[in-house]
């Protein structure tokens, strides 16, 4: 018994010191965040603040990343939305309704997923230019669902596929229509699966960079692109910066406070297919 | 990993008599939607639409053409084949993804092959020009190769070693196992952007006066022989360092992976173990290890693939840094800062073929073990 309490403990110094690790980031954007102006200094890094909290370092922070926290938001929630629909009609039909070849198409659709973006970055811009959709949002927003089929496909076919196929055969005997078993069947038991495709496509979208910085022009920037730019100048100092760099991780850190359940089921959908 | 044990397939419902059920209702729908959309296109494509200073002509457009094919799916669904119904709704998203994945990567291709540079297209044949360059004229790149299998290997490595191990450690019903486990995890909700700015402030290289960052704590403990250069150590090593705020984003990842391929491992079997007198260790090491084995290959394949296309991590940590440059960058600054698409196109397709062989067998023989079922 004794041996079971020092390996027990071993454990939770082990585990501990690995959560310093882990949280040292994070406590750091804290720590600099609510201090103040003057007492910041990169030698006192490590410092707590003294003579009280202060937030003029989040002020300073959302003042300079204000537009693109809510360019950033107005692209992410019409995403979210529609490619989890999108997601939802692909993955029923994928799974309960193989036709031949539907698995060759699924396959060919999840490739999407792999990608590296670089391979179709000049054929994307160049496309989005004539269609004029280039430097804004609404284009934005269309790249991410387009992009954003394979997984959300993904994710509702497995979802689907767990689903008892004798509860659709007996809406069957009542006589839906391939339609009506997926409005009044499919549809209202997939709320959980919806939860995780939106919260999913998010958090992509929120932390996405690369169509970010190469599609939209700088009054359209996301957050990561302004992000970025802030971290790569000169003019701002670094205090500011963590109180920022904390504001723009806040919505996604957030879901995954409140909705880590639902979060981490779509990583592994992410992972583990079947 | 491997195919699911899916329920049966529904079976169509076949008619009898009517090919055709005319619904009457549905139909008058129809064909005001198909007439709403078709007008939705026709005036868009005279005039502009502004709505509030943004041209969304294009978005009206591809309104109006939602709404025209979803009248054509109400007629579609009036006929009684329920394949060519199912067929037509999933056609949209099929040719999204033909144009927008395969298409590009042709398109991308033939850009590979040409001399375009300059903002103008030119695609001027030129074979494989620039893939020979890339190889034999381009010191950029081969650091850029070097780079990326720097970071791969220590990136998986790291994620594996620490994912297991924060797994088993958790395995052993501890009292705040939830919380310790949220902690490992929550990296990953946070942009690579955001984690790359905090973690370059605390891999900050000053030295001397300006000692900052993790440097500063190991100063302060008296550990002077820890004090590093973070990513400003000479090459490979400081690309190594990369990998730390990598594998600080993804190992509680792959703790989650290992944990669910741990906890599969029914405990009536670990049980039977330890009565025939097998030890803690030999039960990991003869049991529950080699279970874990398709965990690690899906690891493995999700984590090299983001390993290989690597990029705003580096961007945000190095700020353009040429020594920690990897392909991703190459592709981007070359094309869009230095106007050479041709180039740009090559490395894009160099790295999407990286990733093919990585992930084309996986997702082969994924597909070939559903289809058997």
């Amino acid at each position: 018994m004794t041996r079971r309490i020092v390996v027990h403990t071993l454990i939770y110094i082990v585990l501990i010191a690995l959560s310093i690790f882990y949280l040292l980031p994070i406590y750091l954007m804290l720590l600099t965040g609510f201090k103040a102006f003057n007492q910041v200094d990169l030698k006192t890094m490590w410092a707590l603040p003294n003579a009280g909290l202060h937030i003029q370092n989040f002020i300073a922070g959302y003042k300079q990343l204000a537009p693109n926290l809510t360019n950033s938001l107005v692209m992410v929630i019409p995403e979210a939305i529609l490619s989890s629909l999108l997601g939802s009609l692909n993955g029923y039909l994928l799974a309960k309704w193989k036709f031949r070849s539907s698995n060759l198409i699924f396959s060919l659709i999840l490739f999407g997923m792999f990608i590296p973006y670089q391979s179709i970055l000049i054929p994307l811009v160049k496309f989005m230019q004539a269609i004029k959709l280039y430097g804004d949002i609404p284009g934005l927003v269309l790249v991410h669902i387009i992009y954003g089929i394979p997984i959300t496909t993904l994710i509702f076919r497995n979802y689907y596929a767990g689903i008892e196929t004798e509860i659709l055969e007996a809406g069957r005997i009542d006589g839906a229509s391939l339609m009506g078993l997926y409005r009044y069947i499919m549809f209202p038991l997939s709320a959980p699966s919806f939860a995780v495709v939106i919260i999913w496509q998010f958090t992509q979208a929120w932390n996405e960079f690369l169509f970010a910085v190469v599609l939209t022009n700088q009054s359209h920037w996301p957050v990561t692109v302004a992000l970025n730019n802030l971290a790569g100048s000169q003019l701002v100092q670094w205090n500011v910066l963590m109180a920022a760099t904390l504001l723009a991780a806040l919505p996604t850190l957030l879901v995954y406070l409140f909705l880590g359940r639902y979060f981490l089921r779509g990583l592994m959908a992410g992972a583990l297919k079947g | 990993m491997g195919g699911s044990t899916e329920p049966p397939i529904l079976k169509e419902r076949r008619p009898m008599y009517r090919k055709f059920k005319l619904n009457l209702p549905q139909f008058i729908l129809a064909i005001a939607l198909i007439v709403l959309g078709l007008s939705t296109d026709f005036s868009l494509s005279r005039t502009e639409l502004d709505v509030a200073g943004k041209n969304l002509t294009s978005i009206g457009l591809l309104t109006g053409g939602v709404i025209f094919y979803v009248g054509i799916l109400l007629i579609i669904s009036m006929f009684q084949n329920e394949t060519i119904l199912s067929i037509a709704i999933l056609f949209p998203s099929m040719v999204a993804i033909a144009i927008f994945v395969y298409g590009f990567i042709g398109w991308s291709i033939r850009v590979s092959l040409s001399k375009w540079k300059g903002l103008k297209p030119d695609f001027t044949w030129a074979g494989l020009t620039q893939y020979v360059n890339l190889f034999h004229n381009d010191p950029r790149f081969i650091i850029d190769i070097r780079n990326t299998a720097v970071f791969t290997v220590g990136f998986i490595a790291g994620c594996l070693l620490l994912g297991l191990a924060l797994a088993i450690l958790l395995d052993q019903k501890l009292k705040g196992e939830a919380i310790f486990r949220g902690i490992f995890l929550f990296p990953m909700s946070i942009s690579f952007i955001a984690s790359g700015v905090v973690w370059g402030w605390l891999m900050n290289p000053a030295t001397g006066n300006r000692i900052t960052g993790i440097n500063l704590i190991f100063q302060s403990l008296g550990l002077k022989s820890l004090i590093s250069l973070w990513h400003s150590t000479p090459q490979p090593w400081g690309m190594a360092f990369t990998v730390i705020p990598a594998v600080w984003q993804l190992s509680g990842f792959t703790m989650a992976l290992y944990m669910g391929g741990i906890r599969s491992v029914s405990e009536d079997l670990r049980e039977a173990a330890r009565v025939d007198g097998a030890s803690e260790f030999q039960i990991y090491r003869y049991i529950i290890f080699p279970m874990l084995q398709p965990v690690t290959l899906s690891a493995v394949i999700i984590l090299g693939h983001m390993s290989l296309k690597i990029f705003d991590l580096i961007v945000a940590l190095g700020n353009k840094d040429i020594r920690l440059d990897v392909p991703g960058i190459y592709m981007w600054t070359t094309t869009f800062d230095g106007t050479n698409y041709a180039r740009g196109a090559a490395i894009g397709i160099l790295m999407l073929v990286s990733v093919a062989i990585l992930v084309v067998p996986y997702l082969v023989q994924n597909m070939r073990t559903e289809t058997q079922l």
